[in-house]
């Protein structure tokens, strides 16, 4: 670390000779050592991931919660600072609330995602404040345009002027957004520890293709998280996963937890790869030896 | 003569003296709420049955006497479990309705599983729909709507509740709101007293009787439609209708009754 004793690191809103905010280096740093939290964006929905690293035999088995609701159709996963993730949650439900007051009907996904980028980045300009210790995954279903108005009481009329524009409207949306407030669109994201393991395993998914169904994401995700765990054995885990379908899926365009049946096949498939890989080492060590 | 923009359709301070501007200062005169409904819905009906609910509404707007809008809904579904239906005023419906919306996202932030039970049964919604219409009664501005919350209770046993703008609540194994509640409450009384009555009727026979409070309520209710919402919540959720007709009508009686209908004598 080269930056350390130059005192360009030790105030937010200073820039180095070179051109570099060190805090918000310092705050990824914070993030690289958390839990793995993975996003798929499947052709039917999202899946949303974390890798919950069990600090403790006493705490409760699934609670403590890391996949957050933001509004009916949207979710956020974050690895990094806990306390900032949960912060950052708060605002999202505020973010999408008064959408929903001003203009009756759901956040679109890139709106929420503008709109949490904007505000990171405001946390890298001041003195006072310190940047987000987190990167944030924020999965969301838009509607297709068709969706009941929150409050509308009537069907509006039957004939005349009117209609939207040919083409695609809503579908599955994944964002990621960074300390620096810089936020992308997705396919396939992955933060936290085991994220380049990740990264290689979405990669293989080949996911802008558009052929992975919501269910088969469900399960890669679930093998993604164990993979990524295999670098960091001596810790136990814990996996929380949540999705989120169009209108006429499993979830009915809602943000949910997947249910216990899918999440323990889930498992259960990943364990059963992580064990034949296992094997499969041991062969090419037996291999070695001869 | 005064030819500034300002004084432009004003009376003439020459001819009427100075114009009184304090109208405009909003500390001159006292707040105004809501006094009167304006576009109304009719009643409600509900009943139970031994497995659930049944709920009805037509779909008619009323503004004053004039049926201004025959596609208003009025049978709302909260978190998938329970329904709200609303008679009253419309806009005061349409505020109601997005605060529970708003309230049923809020309750998603703590579980979003979907084997979870809701911590808001239609028992507790009426309960807090019931405090909410108190709240704005006792400030003098209450709004104008009077309500059937139909669902289950904790104990998963059916419930029909209703709540109005004074902030009244009862509960009954059959309830019907405005007109209905002279007109079609002894119907349904006859098909159901009590709660142990109810826990013997079908589903069948929870909707026969709906049709046919709906139809006598057509008969005899000016501000009501033919068409109409009907909602059956069961434990395996909301079935909901928004465009039933009224069947089987006989209007045999209308020409004996003097002053029904179109009458040349």
């Amino acid at each position: 670390m080269t930056s350390i004793g130059t005192g360009y690191d030790l105030l937010n809103s200073i820039f180095s000779p070179d051109g570099r905010n060190f805090q918000v280096e310092y705050a990824v740093k914070a993030v690289e050592n958390g839990g793995t939290s993975i996003g798929i964006r499947a052709k039917d929905g999202v899946v949303l991931a974390v890798e919950k690293i069990i600090g403790s035999k006493l705490l409760k088995p699934g609670a403590n919660k890391r996949i957050a609701t933001v509004d009916e159709h949207a979710g956020v996963v974050y690895s990094g600072m806990v306390p900032d993730g949960r912060h950052f949650v708060d605002r999202a439900r505020d973010e999408a609330q008064s959408w929903r007051q001003t203009l009756k009907t759901p956040i679109p996904t890139s709106e929420l995602a503008s709109r949490m980028g904007s505000y990171l980045q405001a946390y890298t300009m001041y003195g006072s404040v310190r940047p987000f210790g987190i990167t944030a995954i924020v999965g969301g279903v838009d509607g297709s345009g068709d969706e009941v108005i929150d409050g509308v009481v009537g069907s509006g009329p039957s004939t005349g002027a009117g209609g939207k524009v040919d083409g695609k409207h809503g579908g599955p949306f994944l964002y990621v957004i960074e300390p620096s407030g810089q936020y992308w669109g997705y396919y396939g994201a992955a933060t936290g520890k085991g994220r380049q393991a990740a990264k290689a395993e979405l990669e293989k998914l080949d996911l802008a293709a558009g052929n992975i169904t919501l269910e088969q994401a469900v399960k890669e995700a679930a093998k993604i998280i164990y993979n990524a765990h295999k670098d960091n054995k001596d810790k136990d885990f814990e996996l929380e996963m949540s999705w989120i379908s169009g209108v006429d899926g499993p979830t009915g365009g809602r943000h949910m937890e997947v249910p216990q049946e899918l999440k323990e096949e889930a498992e259960r498939l990943a364990r059963a790869e992580d064990e034949s890989d296992d094997e499969e080492d041991e062969k090419k060590d037996e291999k070695m030896e001869e | 003569m005064d030819h500034r923009p300002q004084a432009w359709g004003r009376p003439r301070d020459d001819v009427y003296g100075a114009y009184d501007h304090s109208f405009m200062n909003t500390n001159s005169h006292p707040n105004q709420h809501t006094q009167q409904p304006l576009v109304t819905g009719t009643s409600v009906l509900a009943v139970k049955y031994k497995d659930g609910v049944v709920i009805a509404a037509d779909n008619l707007g009323s503004y004053g006497s004039f049926a201004r809008f025959t596609d208003v809904k009025r049978l709302h579904t909260f978190q998938d479990t329970s329904v709200v239906g609303f008679s009253g005023d419309i806009s005061d419906m349409q505020y109601i309705t997005r605060h529970l919306h708003q309230k049923s996202i809020e309750e998603s932030y703590a579980s979003s599983s979907a084997n979870k039970k809701s911590r808001l049964s239609a028992a507790n919604l009426h309960t807090y729909l019931s405090k909410m219409l108190y709240r704005r009664r006792s400030k003098m501005d209450p709004l104008w709507n009077h309500m059937l919350v139909v669902g289950f209770d904790d104990d998963e046993k059916p419930f029909v509740g209703s709540a109005d703008l004074l902030g009244t609540t009862f509960t009954a194994p059959t309830l019907a709101t405005g007109i209905g509640s002279m007109l079609a409450q002894p119907l349904l009384r006859t098909y159901a007293g009590t709660d142990e009555e109810a826990a013997e009727r079908t589903k069948e026979e929870a909707i026969k009787v709906i049709q046919e409070c709906m139809k006598v309520l057509f008969y005899r209710d000016a501000r009501s439609q033919e068409t109409y919402s009907l909602a059956v919540v069961s434990r395996e959720g909301v079935e909901m209708k928004t465009s039933e007709k009224l069947e089987n009508m006989s209007w045999a009686f209308a020409d004996r009754i003097k002053g029904y209908g179109t009458q040349t004598v």
